[in-house]
């Protein structure tokens, strides 16, 4: 593995320009989180180099890069569910809407920062109980009937189960269920939703009834998404980071990620030539 | 095909068989066991049986109701004791603590789980009889729960390690703390297990006699609270078993297929339970 | 392009890592706490249990030293107390149990794990599981009444006439003794020797049987010359705990064994064992020499039931890992 370079980042975030300027910082767009010089070490293994990005308010910003390349580690580090394994280490700075979330206790950023995972990973309790299991455990304040109902709408998901809430979360299938896991989320009103690979175990369908729901979304909350389906990263995000062996090598408004690519290695992906 | 194929074929196909025989004597010795205890200690179960104090020596008729309720008495003691611990013990392995410790408390409860059980009464009697000089209800409980907690500990720590590391990362997720998760999403996702684990257990202790032989003794008549010595269903079962009187003899193997019911019952049910296993989520 | 790989770790625990006073605020700090107040009293007790056997048997130790465990007479009246009678019935009425239920368990278990169809071999397993669960006593109510009187008026003279010049089956036979106790005890051992070797069969890799088999061999011959050997250690293993099992037993021995103090070759003489010399004389020891020496043999029992479960836990352990790969024939 080579020493690193300097990474070819590209904070262009303005909405026009033809993409040949590679400016550090913009204030064009509100960031909600902003990463600063993150490395990241599991044990005395080093999986993430130097990593610095913005993550854009009410934006889709998507992850994307080969498998083992960090983008669901870096995710992760977000909520700060990397403290849930042992031997993990991180130095560097995350910040969200300004302050740094490791000096905040991590239980309340968790509701501000909300996951979704790869699989779905319903509990084993009815559609309504899993729906109203975060808002129950924060204590959050109104009708957990109403906040159900709130939830499951911007799921997409409450046509479909408004009648059978008691039912067990078992019995919804592949794609229902993870979108009960998205409304799961939703419901302690997260500032910002993390989603790892989301449709990966999902068939077409749901795959399209998710990334529908999560354009809708960006209006009320931040999202990011990891993915390794790139149609799926040009479909739904709105800034696109490529990152490969721990190290961000490219991240720019997805169109210009996407046809215009700075780096040859980012190129050298999108177009195939590795997976 | 030569002889000596044809041989070694021959040789084949018998030891096959035998070992088929093996498996048969096993399985017709719990029917023999069950069949036998039905034939003889049928006859002998009535209403008198269930609900009378023993006759003094040398009667005949009396039966065995202080026994029943001696030993009901002292496996709602035990567990009482026992479960929490073992539950506790167990979900502190499973959920809190570090692998030394850990190592520590799994090979101490596996040690106690090989210890014979007449040297736990030994234990008990030191603990519980010699300083108060006299044989009690609550000497006998302990005994049994030190008996109990070996097996509903390791179980618990099983069954709680069973659950989905997502389940767990779920809760995390929407800001639940260590405890929160453990109590709202993986106690209730691993209770069935855990619950079957304990009525083995509780079957276990129930049909065990030496640990009682002097902690709760034995008793004739009722034995009010917990600070008298009492009769144990399988304690009188080995008196009876032992004495010289054919009306006891009968007794006995009346209590014996009343004892080996309720365990074989249990031991049924829990393990029916535990085979039908937790559901699954589908994707 | 080798990548090393990043991908977040999914083994270990959930560790959580929150300030000591945010854990405290909601409890967390609390749980651990109690829950490890409950493991850390499973050690006590078990340390407990072993200071009071040897801190409650000194006098004894202190006496006779380890002549303890060789000294032949057990005396409550001159207070001299020995041993060897109870070590010795308790040996060899494990090993009277062992040699029988050795070939019907392990052969139980190589029908069950090689020949029988998956159904029937779950059905018959959860049968031998419930022969498992039977109390002692209940096999003691059986020894009396049936293998004791068989004994005196069938077996015991089939077996001196057929092999009476064998020293183990001379001399006076009352149904009761050495022989008696070891059937008793092979039937409550077979069940463990059964489970736990059917459990070792059944996890050995299925290409071993293959190789055999595609090289000629007979069903038998891969099953007796392959699967088993891989198996070995395991089956040992299951046996040692049979044997730990047959060691500690108390109520089906002492109902069969006759109850008296002797030493002798012939398996009809009645004996005694460890255990069921503390559970007949406990509760009538009159004197703290005589109670100690008791305890004294409970801690005896104890070391070797304590030993014999180690070694069966540890070939139990290594068969697990030779399955998965991770060990060397």
């Amino acid at each position: 593995m080579q020493a690193s370079a300097r990474p070819l980042v590209s904070f262009n975030l303005a909405t026009s320009g033809t993409g040949a300027a590679h400016r550090e910082g913009s204030t064009s767009v509100p960031m909600r989180m902003t990463i600063s010089n993150l490395n990241f070490f599991y044990g005395p293994k080093q999986t993430l180099f130097n990593i610095s990005m913005g993550i854009a308010a009410n934006k889709v910003t998507a992850l994307i890069g080969p498998s083992g390349c960090g983008k669901s580690t870096l995710l992760r580090t977000l909520n700060r569910m990397h403290e849930t394994v042992r031997g993990t280490r991180l130095e560097g700075e995350i910040l969200l809407d300004g302050q740094n979330i490791f000096s905040q206790d991590v239980t309340l950023l968790r509701r501000r920062v909300g996951m979704v995972f790869q699989r779905p990973n319903p509990f084993p309790k009815s559609i309504f109980e899993n729906v109203a299991y975060g808002a129950r455990i924060n204590g959050i304040k109104g009708s957990l009937a109403d906040i159900v109902e709130t939830s499951l709408r911007r799921a997409a998901l409450w046509d479909e189960v408004k009648d059978h809430l008691h039912k067990s979360a078992y019995e919804l299938s592949g794609g229902q269920q993870q979108r009960l896991c998205i409304a799961r989320a939703l419901a302690v009103d997260p500032e910002v939703l993390l989603l790892d690979e989301p449709c990966s175990a999902l068939d077409p369908v749901s795959t399209a009834k998710i990334e529908e729901l999560l354009v809708q979304l960006k209006e009320s909350c931040t999202i990011v998404i990891v993915t390794h389906n790139m149609q799926q990263a040009a479909r739904v995000s709105d800034f696109t980071a490529f990152l490969l062996v721990g190290e961000l090598i490219e991240f720019r408004p997805t169109p210009h990620l996407f046809t215009t690519p700075g780096d040859p290695r980012t190129e050298a992906y999108i177009t195939g030539r590795f997976g | 095909m030569n002889a000596r194929l044809r041989w070694r074929k021959f040789v084949s196909g018998f030891m096959l068989t035998m070992t088929g025989l093996c498996a048969l004597v096993a399985v017709f010795i719990l029917f023999f066991i069950l069949g036998y205890l039905v034939f003889h200690g049928g006859k002998d179960i009535n209403w008198a049986f269930f609900t009378k104090l023993p006759k003094p020596v040398g009667e005949t008729g009396g039966g065995m109701a202080n026994a029943i309720v001696g030993s009901a008495k002292l496996l709602l003691l035990a567990s009482l004791i026992g479960v929490p611990i073992g539950f506790f013990g167990g979900m502190y392995l499973a959920e809190f603590s570090g692998s030394q410790v850990a190592f520590l408390v799994r090979y101490a409860a596996d040690l106690l789980n090989g210890v014979p059980s007449i040297v736990i009464g030994i234990f008990a009697y030191a603990m519980l009889v010699l300083p108060f000089k006299h044989f009690s209800t609550f000497a006998g409980s302990f005994a049994l729960c030190i008996m109990m907690i070996p097996i509903t500990l390791r179980s618990t720590e099983e069954f709680l390690l069973g659950v989905p590391r997502e389940l767990r990362e779920g809760a995390m997720a929407l800001g639940a703390s260590k405890w929160r998760t453990i109590q709202s999403i993986v106690v209730p996702a691993a209770y069935r297990g855990i619950i079957t684990a304990i009525l083995l257990a509780l079957a276990r202790v129930a049909g065990e006699t030496a640990p009682l032989l002097f902690t709760a003794f034995g008793n004739r008549f009722w034995s009010p609270g917990w600070n008298q010595p009492t009769a144990s269903l399988p304690v009188v079962i080995f008196t009876y078993a032992v004495s010289p009187y054919e009306d006891w003899h009968r007794q006995a193997w009346a209590a014996g297929l009343v004892l080996l019911g309720l365990i074989l019952v249990v031991n049924i049910v829990a393990r029916v339970i535990l085979s039908r296993g937790v559901r699954v989520p589908r994707s | 392009m080798a990548t090393p790989s990043t991908a977040v770790p999914s083994a270990g625990p959930v560790v959580d890592s929150r300030s000591f006073l945010s854990r405290l605020r909601d409890g967390d700090e609390i749980a651990r706490l109690i829950t490890f107040l409950f493991a850390a009293s499973v050690v006590l007790i078990t340390a407990l249990i072993v200071y009071q056997l040897w801190a409650d048997s000194v006098l004894p130790r202190h006496k006779f030293g380890l002549n303890f465990l060789i000294t032949r007479v057990w005396d409550p009246i001159t207070e001299e107390f020995g041993a060897l009678p109870f070590i010795y019935g308790t040996v060899v009425t494990s090993a009277v149990s062992l040699l029988i239920a050795i070939p019907l368990g392990v052969g139980a278990a190589i029908f069950l794990a090689e020949l029988a169809p998956q159904k029937i071999s779950d059905t018959l397993q959860f049968f031998i599981d419930l022969l498992a669960a039977v109390p002692s006593v209940i096999y003691g109510l059986l020894g009396i009444f049936i293998v004791v009187p068989l004994m005196r008026t069938w077996l015991g003279p089939a077996l001196k006439d057929t092999l009476g010049f064998l020293p183990f089956f001379q001399g006076p036979n009352y149904g009761v003794g050495f022989l008696t106790a070891g059937i008793v005890l092979a039937i409550m051992v077979i069940p463990y020797i059964i489970s736990v070797s059917r459990e070792v069969l059944l996890a050995v890799p299925r290409e071993q049987r293959e190789a055999a088999l595609s090289l000629g061999a007979t069903r038998w011959e891969s099953t007796w010359k392959v699967v088993v050997p891989f198996a070995r250690t395991g089956i040992l293993g299951s046996i040692f705990l049979a044997l730990a099992r047959a060691l500690g037993e108390t109520m089906a021995v002492t109902m069969v064994i006759g109850n008296t103090p002797t030493i002798s070759a012939s398996l009809f003489s009645p004996g005694y064992s460890i255990a069921a010399v503390i559970a007949n004389e406990f509760t009538e020891a009159t004197s703290d020499m005589y109670l100690q020496s008791l305890i004294g043999l409970g801690l005896v029992l104890f070391l070797l039931t304590f030993v014999i479960n180690g070694l069966a836990r540890l070939m139990i352990v290594l068969t697990t890992q030779k399955g998965s790969g991770t060990g060397r024939t």
